[in-house]
């Protein structure tokens, strides 16, 4: 049976390509943030995950406002990166598990999450920066990956509610896959960062590192929030933070934290990284 | 008709991209998206008041691509990301187009983030179980 292995947690936003891209990560603005992924660096080499979900939003390259799924799940055997717009270099295609993503789908939808499936699915940097950040950069990806979008862009969203029950449900999905396999789920996005507005540049420690420890021991403070009131504490794109409650939903009640760090700025944001197991594994 | 009114409206400093923005700026989101394509980006630098006319564009909001005026482009609506894809290739940050809005430079603007992280690492190691190199 497939088995959820852990989660972890990292920003997505285009920066950290770059600085990756341009050979910067030891940069003195960059090193605190990239140096801290090193304990989850060493997990993911000890245990070799089959397969990692990520789960992102599109910023306009799969998907343009003239549809928009609240979620979607790629259902395909490959998933290319493509210029979004200012000449970036693709990344090399990344491999999924159709047979898998559509047991997920199906699952999702007859547990009443009514998923949008993508047979052709073009990822973003929301996916690719996770990839190169956890993974580093490769010919050919050392896991397979299945990219998960929630619709954080384009009004009314999905409650933070419905990202943590949706992340139920998809552990239920994954845990009755009946090939043996060992998953892991990425909540990418966050922490508090505004990009436009007279607020814009808006960075909030506290609420951050609030839903840190939410996330970690009581999802449901984070999970209980409306749209408006993170929105309020961690800004209008820091509403992206809702799909770490996904990641959480799909482990169990209570989890072991096996590495944590915040580092801000990043860019415009705060960025968390978590790494978290079961605690019943 | 009416829009339906929302309590993050109310947020000051803040414009939630919703289905009333999204209704306005539809035209214009859909011209930056266009330009994932190179042959598009290409295409409207021949003749960008073509281009905007190929997209439905108003005279206002034509005249706001036009004039390359970040500011008025997102006032009138624009997603931030979909902008990106207009104002990066020219040389516009999407921090630039973000300290617009208060009216200061993009330094100013990235200096006033590095302030956020001034004593963090002290503020971690009070909060504690944050790594800390």
């Amino acid at each position: 049976m497939a088995k959820i292995i852990g989660g972890v947690t990292t920003s997505h936003i285009p920066a950290v390509g770059n600085a990756i891209s341009d050979g910067l990560t030891q940069d003195p603005y960059w090193k605190r943030f990239f140096d801290g992924y090193g304990p989850v660096h060493d997990w993911l080499a000890e245990k070799k995950p089959d397969l990692i979900i990520v789960v992102y939003n599109d910023h306009g390259l799969n998907f343009f406002l003239d549809k928009v799924p609240t979620f979607a799940i790629g259902c395909a055997d490959k998933y290319d990166n493509a210029d979004e717009g200012w000449g970036l270099k693709p990344t090399a295609p990344f491999d999924g598990d159709a047979e898998f993503s559509w047991h997920v789908a199906e699952s999702l939808i007859n547990q009443e999450f009514d998923m949008c499936t993508c047979q052709e699915m073009l990822v973003d940097h929301g996916f690719v920066n996770p990839m190169r950040v956890l993974f580093g950069d490769h010919e050919i990806w050392p896991v397979k990956a299945i990219p998960l979008a929630v619709n954080t862009v384009q009004h009314p969203l999905p409650s933070a509610q419905r990202c943590y029950k949706l992340g139920q449900a998809l552990k239920t999905a994954i845990e009755s896959y009946p090939q043996d396999m060992n998953v892991v789920i990425a909540g990418t996005g966050g922490l508090s960062h505004q990009l436009q507005g007279e607020r814009a540049g808006i960075i909030n420690v506290d609420y951050d590192l609030a839903c840190i420890e939410s996330i970690i021991n009581d999802p449901d403070w984070f999970a209980n929030q409306s749209t408006q009131e993170i929105i309020e504490q961690a800004g209008t794109e820091g509403i992206e933070t809702i799909m770490w409650l996904v990641m959480r939903g799909a482990l169990g009640e209570k989890v072991n934290c096996l590495h944590k760090h915040y580092h801000a700025p990043i860019s415009n944001t705060g960025a968390g990284v978590l790494l978290l197991e079961n605690a019943d594994l | 008709m009416v829009w339906k009114k929302h309590d993050y409206d109310d947020i000051p400093g803040s414009y939630v991209f919703d289905g009333r923005r999204a209704h306005s700026s539809y035209a214009l989101n859909k011209l930056f998206y266009s330009f994932n394509e190179e042959s598009c980006r290409k295409e409207f630098e021949d003749d960008p008041a073509a281009y905007c006319d190929k997209f439905g564009l108003t005279e206002s909001q034509k005249k706001l691509v036009v004039n390359q005026d970040f500011l008025g482009v997102l006032r009138a609506g624009t997603n931030i990301y979909y902008m990106a894809k207009f104002c990066i290739p020219r040389g516009v940050s999407v921090q630039d187009a973000g300290a617009a809005f208060q009216g200061i430079s993009g330094d100013e603007f990235r200096e006033n983030l590095l302030k956020k992280g001034e004593g963090l690492v002290e503020r971690l190691e009070k909060e504690g179980g944050y790594w800390n190199g």
